[in-house]
């Protein structure tokens, strides 16, 4: 009976030790759930969610703090992405949500700019290439499209402008689309 | 006698191949205005030398290839270059490409040309000179061949593909009828640059003209001509290999993993062209079959319009109603006439409602397999179908997607008329644009972590400097004062005034300070602009 006793609670107590070293030994550093939240959401930064930024947007959903039907640049097909990671219903877009617009990039009318630097701190991926009084540009591959310094500039010389198809970037149409169009 | 294999499945359809084949090819005459798109390659676009109104002189370099998959551009005959703009293209988008126009000036006038000798150049020498040549795989897929070329040495098996399994096409069958020397004058370029052990040519039973042209040419040369069912999609290059090593290709490999290359017999030609003639590819046999007068094969100038083809075998009959680019299965239905033929570019079909009928609605699937039996990749295309329709792209990737040929087999045995290769051509498009969205939010992600990280560091930066800054002022007060109390035992009343000069010192580095940090709040860009 005491053998038994005592196998039993050095079998607990070694089994115990394994455990608590491995949860130090190999714990995960932050929410792996708001990294995979993070990789569906489109990454431009746009803060149209209230949040500053995707991370932090991807924080509170992993939280519970934000509904998942926040992020318009990510589309419904963002919003089902998520719904089946955290295994959540799909919800159409809230009616304080701005509605998905085309993919485009900002361009500075280089003729009408002072120089102010106002939209290069707005950047949140460092895109407007530029210095105080000289004119700025905007790097066009590296814009996300966030509109976030379209607002600051006092002499309102940005505009948004739709990304045009290109070969590049042309898709074949879903075949039940292309079919109804041929219809009418 | 070689043992022939079989590849999976594979459909006979009607092969309408005696329309064209039959006549002896025309070489055109030339065009009113020549179009040249500076892609019809697969990779990057060729990089246009020439400007709007400048002469050029047939067989003249008009774009160079740019990057490592690419491929040169000449001039098809000598005229003025109208201008470099953009104009439409057989592209499934319709959307227009940048190409050159040329205004030929009826003097067909080469620039100076001539042959080498192969043997005497470097490797390297003669793949850039096929480079620059402009040669890339006639076949269809326009792949650059000196690319496919750079590794391929001392392989097991150089294939020549001459089987042409897609119905209406007779330009490999003409050209090897006609160009038989001609053609095997380019594979010995082709076995001096591969050194493989053994050259095949593997050519459908359904052309005997072409075989024993071949064979006659063959002749002592230990290439051998294997003569092969008759079965689409039997020229696409995996199933080809298969048929004639029963080797397979892996999923996603190249032939050259397992030590084939295989080539068209029409590039054969080019390379001989170019080789032993100095010619560019400028050029191609072409295909003008369908609803026309007298179908036929015309030795074309690479940016002919389709109109004028059409013209020389005798026109479209009256219920011409378009035309297919390439072959009934693979091609590319079009409408507009004033398309130019590209490198790619073997057959123009012109269309009919009694060749080509309108495809019936597309009924359900009914899960007969029927795709599954005749599929050469040997896919499950009814799955395939299933997940792209459901635009689950993830599933129908790991069922194998892209190792789809887009051969269109399956389409063809469909019961209920199901359009499923195009189903297929969606969902890889998707995939492609999902990865490149990947690729640009990745990017997006590294950018903002790093923004994020400068304006830490910029905070950091600024308020070390500010902490600085107050302690080289206190420092100054506390000198200063120390230097101020030289008699702290004096009465109050008879404190001494103290050194003007002393004071007027203090009080400036406070001052200063106090100015840095006012100019600071005020204007934050303007440091790092300084600095």
């Amino acid at each position: 009976m005491l053998i038994a006793l005592l196998v039993m609670s050095f079998i607990a107590l070694a089994l115990g030790a394994v455990l608590g070293f491995s949860a130090l030994k190999f714990r995960v550093e932050g929410n792996p759930l708001v990294d995979k939240i993070d990789a569906i959401l489109p990454q431009t930064q746009c803060g149209q969610c209230s949040f500053p930024g995707c991370k932090p947007y991807a924080t509170a959903i992993a939280a519970g703090e934000a509904d998942i039907n926040r992020c318009p640049p990510g589309g419904e097909e963002g919003i089902r992405k998520l719904a089946d990671l955290l295994g959540k219903e799909f919800i159409p877009f809230g009616e304080d949500t701005a509605a998905p617009k085309p993919k485009s990039v900002a361009v500075i009318d280089e003729n009408t700019c002072i120089g102010c630097t106002l939209c290069i701190q707005a950047c949140p991926v460092d895109a407007i290439a530029g210095a105080a009084k000289q004119m700025h540009t905007i790097i066009a591959v590296e814009c996300t499209g966030c509109e976030l310094c379209v607002a600051p500039c006092p002499v309102d010389c940005i505009t948004m402008v739709p990304l045009p198809q290109t070969l590049q970037t042309w898709k074949w149409q879903y075949p039940e689309d292309a079919q109804e169009k041929k219809a009418p | 006698m070689r043992k022939l294999h079989t590849f999976h499945g594979g459909i006979h359809p009607a092969e309408h191949k005696l329309e064209s084949s039959a006549q002896p090819s025309l070489r055109a005459p030339l065009p009113q205005r020549l179009v040249l798109p500076l892609k019809q390659h697969i990779g990057s676009a060729a990089k246009a030398l020439v400007q709007a109104g400048d002469k050029v002189l047939k067989g003249q370099l008009l774009a160079a290839a740019e990057g490592m998959l690419s491929a040169a551009i000449h001039a098809p005959t000598s005229g003025t270059v109208a201008a470099i703009d953009f104009h439409a293209v057989a592209h499934p988008s319709g959307l227009p490409e940048l190409c050159i126009v040329l205004q030929p000036d009826g003097e067909d006038r080469w620039l100076e040309h001539a042959g080498f000798d192969y043997r005497a150049l470097p490797r390297d020498e003669l793949l850039n000179r096929l480079r620059d040549a402009g040669i890339v795989g006639l076949g269809g897929a326009t792949f650059p061949t000196h690319v496919k070329l750079n590794n391929a040495q001392h392989i097991q098996t150089l294939i020549l593909n001459g089987a042409e399994c897609e119905p209406w096409i007779t330009t490999d069958d003409r050209l090897m009828c006609e160009r038989a020397a001609e053609i095997v004058q380019g594979i010995e370029i082709l076995r001096y640059l591969a050194q493989p052990a053994d050259t095949l040519i593997g050519i459908e039973d359904n052309k005997p003209q072409a075989i024993a042209a071949m064979q006659q040419a063959c002749a002592g040369s230990g290439i051998e001509v294997v003569v092969i069912p008759t079965l689409y999609p039997s020229g696409g290059e995996k199933q080809l290999i298969k048929i004639l090593t029963g080797k397979e290709v892996p999923s996603g490999g190249r032939p050259l993993n397992i030590g084939v290359v295989c080539s068209n017999v029409a590039t054969a030609f080019a390379i001989h062209r170019m080789v032993n003639h100095g010619e560019p590819l400028i050029s191609r046999l072409i295909t003008v079959t369908g609803n026309v007068k007298s179908p036929r094969n015309i030795e074309a100038l690479i940016g002919t319009p389709i109109a004028e083809l059409v013209q020389l075998a005798g026109g479209a009959l009256e219920d011409a109603n378009g035309y297919i680019v390439g072959g009934p299965m693979m091609g590319l239905e079009v409408t507009n006439a004033q398309l130019p033929v590209v490198k790619g570019s073997n057959c123009i079909i012109v269309k009919s409602d009694k060749l080509f009928p309108a495809p019936p609605p597309a009924l359900p699937c009914i899960r007969c397999t029927r795709c599954v039996q005749v599929c050469p990749a040997e896919l499950q295309p009814q799955d395939l179908y299933w997940f792209a329709r459901a635009k689950n792209l993830g599933k129908a990737q790991s069922y194998n997607l892209f190792d789809c040929i887009e051969c269109g087999a399956c389409s063809y045995v469909c019961p209920s008329n199901i359009p499923l290769v195009q189903y297929y051509r969606f969902a890889k498009s998707e995939i492609w644009a999902n990865e490149r969205d990947k690729e640009a939010a990745n990017l997006a992600r590294e950018r903002h972590e790093f923004h994020l990280l400068r304006i830490e560091r910029e905070k950091q930066d600024k308020a070390d400097k500010l902490a600085q800054k107050e302690k080289a002022a206190l420092a100054a007060k506390a000198a200063a004062a120390t230097q101020a109390q030289p008699i702290p035992s004096q009465p109050a009343q008879s404190q001494p005034a103290p050194d003007p000069a002393t004071v007027s010192a203090t009080d400036a580095v406070a001052i200063d300070a106090l100015r840095a940090q006012v100019r600071e709040i005020a204007h934050p860009e303007a440091k790092h602009t300084k600095e």
